[in-house]
């Protein structure tokens, strides 16, 4: 400790250039906590854990449709509770940049499967009596201004109607809201009346997208997904059950091999940082030969002189490391608090790889100008030479 | 003056530079009682740095003898030579050499990192010297708040700050006006009257060698004529 000020005030001799490359390391760190706790999300392994909802689909892809006669299998499998179904409507409402997800489904089993969901019992009657009825969640509501009443138009990129004419117009019937503010986030969604959709659409009739199915017993979900799966089996329909976080993963799944992206953004982001750090501290050390020659004239021995050296990088990577990793913290932890946006996990991990890279990274820059600075020649130095 | 504090015995000193071999010092032999002040003077390339980097612990000969404070150091390994030094040594530099991001009192505090002292006893031990050196109102400034004088004067304070037995000095006042000059050279003179500090002083200065108790001559790295006692 009786030499951090030592080190300390020599890291800051240049204070505008230790202050750019801490900045530098900073950003680095932050790029680096936030993509490798998406990598630890994506290849997680899946789990069940606390899964009261399972989410049924097709084990080919979550884009091939499911028949909607499977739902009275699905209802004779053991400790389902309630099952509901549907369809992915993918709409634009106004321009492409107005984007929120829209979903067909059947308003009745709907609210059985998400009862976290509350609206006035007369807006759900509507919802399950009104063709052309929709709800939206109060968030959704709130960011175009629609009440109950409106009639929105939503462009389907996906449906047309029977007579090709992709605009379809819906009547708001509901706006409903969450019972707790977890919930409360989530209601950024529309949902539609699955029988007037399917009934007009040009296509794909009587087919569903996915299923939810709540479970009686969360402890026992992973054994209704096995029994789902095993009950449709070598059919034409095979199933993929999964928890929710795990169907929600499947979403960004469809980017790519994310773990590739993510190791290959951090390889460049890396390398770069490297040469900049690396630079640095050679620069710094270069300047303080005839500093360093002094301490080594006053009996600093050279192993001591390569530690101080060492120190003052692993000083600069801590500092800019610890700094990105806190800001990726804080973003992580508001990240986890939007809507439909699966949890980043900053967790231990994430920080134990972090201080790792810190300490890796210290070495490979602060090693050759540390081992340079042990080895000077006290006579050459201070001469200049 | 007490027993001997420096001996150089038939001391070579050769240089390699590319692949050319350069001699400085050639046999050279030399002794200094504890408690004197000697100037080395002589033209460039005679050699007398290169002596003081020697009796400083800071090179070693080719070939030959050098004790210092009773130990032979010719021999050392670099970590000993290291200890040796800051146990023995202070240095004083023509371009003070302090640490420019260290105020005066941490600069002094340099050489007591290497004990065990407290950080308490560190600070105390830097004000005094700071005192004795007459700067102990400026203990909290950086070197570019100093003058050059006062910037010798703190570099002076950080050389005996350790208590060592033997200042070494290389142009301690290449870099002053002449008033300046003799107020360093008066404090060096101090040092060595009332603290019995031995003192070996490069200087080009004949004016300031004045201040030395002796001067040794060197030229093309030998000694030249008898010390001649001032």
């Amino acid at each position: 400790m009786k030499y951090f000020q030592l080190v300390w005030a020599s890291l800051f001799r240049k204070k505008t250039r230790t202050l750019l490359t801490v900045l530098s390391l900073a950003m680095a760190f932050l790029l680096f906590g936030l993509l490798q706790a998406v990598n630890v999300l994506f290849s997680a392994p899946p789990t069940f854990a606390g899964a009261d909802r399972l989410i049924v689909q097709s084990r080919v892809s979550f884009t091939e449709a499911l028949p909607l006669a499977m739902r009275q299998q699905l209802r004779t499998v053991p400790g389902i509770e309630a099952i509901t179904w549907r369809q992915w409507f993918g709409g634009i409402y106004q321009e492409p940049r107005n984007f929120f997800p829209q979903f067909a489904t059947d308003p009745a089993t709907f609210r059985e499967v998400y009862p976290e969901y509350v609206m006035p019992e007369e807006q759900w009657r509507a919802f399950e009596t009104t063709r052309t009825g929709a709800i939206v969640g109060r968030r959704l509501a709130e960011r175009f201004g629609w009440q109950v009443g409106d009639k929105v138009p939503i462009q389907s990129t996906i449906w047309p109607q029977r007579d090709g004419n992709k605009t379809w117009t819906f009547d708001i019937v509901g706006i409903y809201d969450g019972r707790d503010e977890e919930t409360r986030q989530r209601t950024g969604v529309m949902w539609i009346n699955f029988d007037y959709f399917d009934e007009a659409r040009q296509f794909a009739r009587g087919l569903a997208g996915i299923y939810d199915v709540r479970v009686a017993d969360a402890g026992q979900a992973n054994a209704i997904a096995q029994a789902i799966d095993s009950l449709f089996a070598n059919s034409p329909n095979e199933t993929k059950t999964q928890s929710e976080r795990d169907f929600q993963l499947g979403f960004f799944k469809q980017i790519g091999d994310i773990g590739l992206i993510v190791t290959l953004i951090l390889i460049a982001v890396f390398f770069t940082i490297l040469i900049l750090t690396g630079n640095t501290m050679a620069q710094a050390v270069r300047e303080r030969i005839p500093e360093l020659a002094v301490l080594k004239t006053l009996g600093f021995p050279n192993g001591l002189v390569t530690a101080l050296v060492l120190a003052e990088a692993l000083l600069l990577c801590a500092i800019g490391g610890l700094a990105g990793m806190g800001l990726a913290q804080l973003i992580a932890t508001g990240l986890a608090r939007l809507p439909d946006f699966p949890p980043v996990p900053l967790n231990l991990a994430v920080w134990t790889q972090a201080l790792v890279a810190i300490v890796a990274l210290a070495l490979a820059v602060g090693l050759p100008p540390a081992l340079r600075a042990g080895r000077l020649r006290i006579v050459d130095a201070l001469a200049g030479r | 003056m007490s027993e001997t504090m420096v001996t150089v015995r038939d001391v070579h000193k050769a240089y390699t530079r590319g692949k050319q071999s350069i001699d400085v010092l050639h046999g050279l032999d030399l002794s200094i009682p504890g408690g004197d002040f000697v100037a080395l003077m002589g033209p460039s390339g005679s050699g007398k740095t290169t002596l003081l980097n020697l009796i400083g612990g800071l090179d070693q000969p080719t070939s030959g003898e050098v004790w210092v404070a009773g130990q032979r150091i010719d021999r050392m390994s670099s970590g000993e030579l290291a200890r040796w030094r800051a146990a023995n040594v202070g240095f004083v530099f023509q371009f003070y050499n302090l640490m420019p991001v260290l105020t005066a009192q941490r600069n002094v505090e340099l050489p007591l990192l290497l004990t065990g002292l407290s950080a308490a006893e560190r600070a105390q031990r830097a004000a005094i010297a700071l005192k004795l050196v007459g700067l102990a109102d400026r203990a909290h400034h950086k070197p570019k708040e100093l003058s050059g004088g006062q910037e010798q004067r703190v570099a002076i304070a950080r050389a005996i700050v350790s208590d060592p037995k033997i200042l070494v000095c290389d142009e301690p006042t290449g870099d002053l006006d002449r008033k300046t000059a003799d107020e360093i050279l008066t404090l060096l003179q101090q040092l060595n009257r009332d603290f019995g500090k031995t003192i070996v002083m490069v200087t080009h200065d004949p004016k300031a060698a004045e201040y030395a108790r002796r001067t040794v001559h060197l030229d093309k790295g030998a000694l030249v004529g008898e010390p001649a006692a001032h």
